[in-house]
């Protein structure tokens, strides 16, 4: 166990990193430990005033630690040139801050023009993460900050980060001040981008259910930058080590496990519910209906997506035949598909008279149902596996 | 004498007078736009600097003209160098005022994001602060300008350049038939300098101002 963790140095470690402001009686960090293993994305998560953005900014040294050491890569950096320690380290913030007097282009390049690339190699740069951030060059490369929407900011905020390809990145807080459905779209595509670029990132926020989704693992801060747990959100959801951190995690525990898994990683009933194509009379959908002995249909449109749930009296509330099937029973409100997770399976159940979600494949064809006795099914399982986890590193630790 | 036929005969006199107000003006706000600036840069990154700072030049702005002149003709004598420092000491005021105010004013969220790039405290002035700071300091500049194309007028009194010679030339000769046109003339030629230095600062301004941050 130690010999590995030697020979795979941390990307990120912090000895007893320590900042005490003059004239204030208690350390704002005080003494943290950490280390961030490569290719992660670690979270700094905490009630407010704990100190995790004075422990981001100590890592690229905005904020200059009062005492312990900084190592990136291995190499001590607490004592090198803060301006070049920052051009290996791409940095984002909650207000973005790009330069409102240069375009986005011009933006994207500023660490790279520092490095002193060519005009060729910047202009290649600046094309290729435009395209990763899902933004046209052509149409927005020689666009100015005021001219793009806040989502679109915030994507050149994270494309000016990475510009010169660092290792690591820092980000406080980055999408805190964008819309719901906005930052819901962002973190996604961020973790999309992430899974090709395996930068080590630490990412500061205030809110736990960002820190699930988002983290690799979650470091949970006290006061004072004091890290009351520091694992898998797997593990700090399933095994909470102390009453602070159940606490920080409020009450929802149980649903918030449900962002861990998705509905690929469960079992799909197929052939549970039936299934009636759009072509179908009322007649035959009722034979179905009494054979299957369900409450419900489902009615497939043409190109067998889910169009409707149909119960018995919704057939005779037709009346006379032909009926329309597609006027009958309720709408399909959503789907979930297959990369959804369970909580967002769990919603659309809820909105389901029959409590059951449909599951769609990649194309939006039918796959099968998922139903609430398979997620509790899944969530005992998820607890199981993680106890199992917890008390065999407790043996570990033992021995 | 009408203003007319007085311009019909000395139109020379005058053109040259306000070539001569021009020259004072500009070279007057070219040594205060350098010398402010650059008390302004030394100065905007700590509170108390900027506060002493403006204490002093808020000051100088408040000691009449004539205080100046009596003092400067000590010094260095009658002429277009006691004339010129006077009128760049009034022009110092609005130039380091909104020079520290447009620096200090930089979104603070813009300052952290170039710093934490890794750029140093030069670039990061001469890139992002100077630049975004840029349209409120060429407004300081035209507060400055407009300002002393008046006060000029008043260089004359120590024989200095410009069409306060003209005021002054008529102000002595009050009676005679060129007092009037001489006051109206030279008067209205220091309003219509003004007007024109305004108008083309604002233009400068509108055509250097970077599309962002207009």
């Amino acid at each position: 166990m130690s010999t590995a963790r030697a020979a795979s140095e941390p990307m990120i470690r912090l000895d007893q990193l320590t900042k005490h402001y003059p004239g204030q009686e208690a350390p704002a960090v005080d003494g943290i430990d950490l280390a961030v293993p490569q290719g992660e994305i670690v979270i700094l998560v905490g009630p407010s005033g704990c100190g995790k953005t004075t422990t981001l900014e100590m890592i690229n040294r905005l904020i200059e630690p009062s005492s312990g050491r900084i190592f990136l890569e291995g190499e001590d950096v607490t004592h090198v040139n803060p301006d070049h320690l920052r051009r290996r380290m791409g940095y984002v913030i909650q207000q973005i801050g790009l330069f409102p007097h240069q375009t986005i282009a011009q933006n994207i390049a500023t660490v790279p023009r520092m490095l002193g690339w060519d005009d060729k190699r910047v202009n290649d740069r600046v094309e290729e993460l435009l395209h990763l951030v899902g933004l046209d060059p052509a149409r927005y490369r020689d666009r100015y900050p005021k001219e793009m929407s806040g989502g679109q900011r915030q994507r050149v905020g994270v494309a000016r980060a990475m510009a010169a390809d660092p290792p690591v990145m820092l980000m406080d807080e980055p999408f805190g001040a964008t819309d719901p459905i906005t930052r819901e779209r962002l973190q996604n595509e961020f973790l999309r981008i992430q899974e090709d670029i395996r930068k080590t990132i630490v990412f500061v926020t205030h809110d736990i259910d960002e820190a699930i989704k988002m983290g690799d693992r979650i470091v949970i801060l006290a006061e004072g930058s004091r890290i009351a747990q520091y694992d898998t959100p797997e593990a700090i959801l399933t095994n909470p080590a102390s009453e602070f951190v159940e606490q920080f995690l409020g009450s929802g525990i149980l649903l918030k496990r449900l962002n861990l898994s998705r509905v690929e990683d469960v079992h799909v009933a197929t052939s549970e519910w039936m299934t009636i194509g759009p072509d179908s009379t009322a007649e035959h959908a009722r034979q179905l209906l009494q054979q299957s002995g369900r409450t419900h249909l489902l009615l497939l449109d043409d190109q067998r997506r889910p169009a409707r749930w149909i119960a018995e009296i919704d057939l005779d509330r037709q009346g006379g035949f032909p009926a329309e099937l597609s006027e009958a029973g309720t709408r399909v409100q959503a789907c979930v598909d297959s990369r959804a997770t369970l909580n967002d399976a769990l919603q659309e159940m809820l909105l389901n008279a029959n409590g059951v979600a449909a599951v769609v494949d990649r194309d939006g064809a039918y796959a099968g149902t998922l139903d609430l006795e398979t997620i509790i099914a899944a969530i005992r399982e998820m607890r199981a596996k993680a106890l199992d986890e917890a008390s065999s590193t407790a043996a570990r630790g033992v021995t | 004498m009408t203003v007319s036929s007085y311009l019909e005969r000395r139109w020379d006199v005058v053109l040259g007078l306000t070539l001569e107000h021009l020259l004072a003006v500009g070279i007057a706000v070219g040594f205060a736009t350098l010398i402010g600036i650059a008390l302004a840069i030394l100065s905007y990154r700590n509170d108390r600097a900027v506060a002493v700072l403006l204490v002093v030049i808020n000051t100088l702005f408040t000691v009449p003209a004539l205080a100046y002149f009596g003092a400067l003709i000590l010094i260095v004598g009658l002429g277009w160098t006691a004339a010129i420092t006077v009128l760049a000491i009034y022009a110092l005021l609005p130039i380091v005022r909104n020079t520290v105010t447009g620096l200090r004013e930089v979104d603070p969220a813009i300052v952290r994001a170039a710093t934490g790039m890794g750029m140093s405290k030069s670039q990061r002035l001469l890139r992002v602060e100077l630049p975004l700071a840029y349209p409120v300091i060429l407004s300081g500049l035209r507060v400055a300008t407009v300002l002393i194309v008046g006060i000029a007028a008043i260089g004359a009194y120590v024989a200095g350049p410009g069409l306060g010679t003209l005021i002054f030339s008529g102000l002595g000769a009050i009676g005679s038939v060129r007092a009037m046109p001489e006051i109206i003339i030279g008067t209205v030629a220091i309003v219509l300098v003004a007007l024109v230095l305004d108008a083309v600062l604002a233009l400068l301004g509108r055509l250097t101002t970077p599309r962002g941050l207009r």
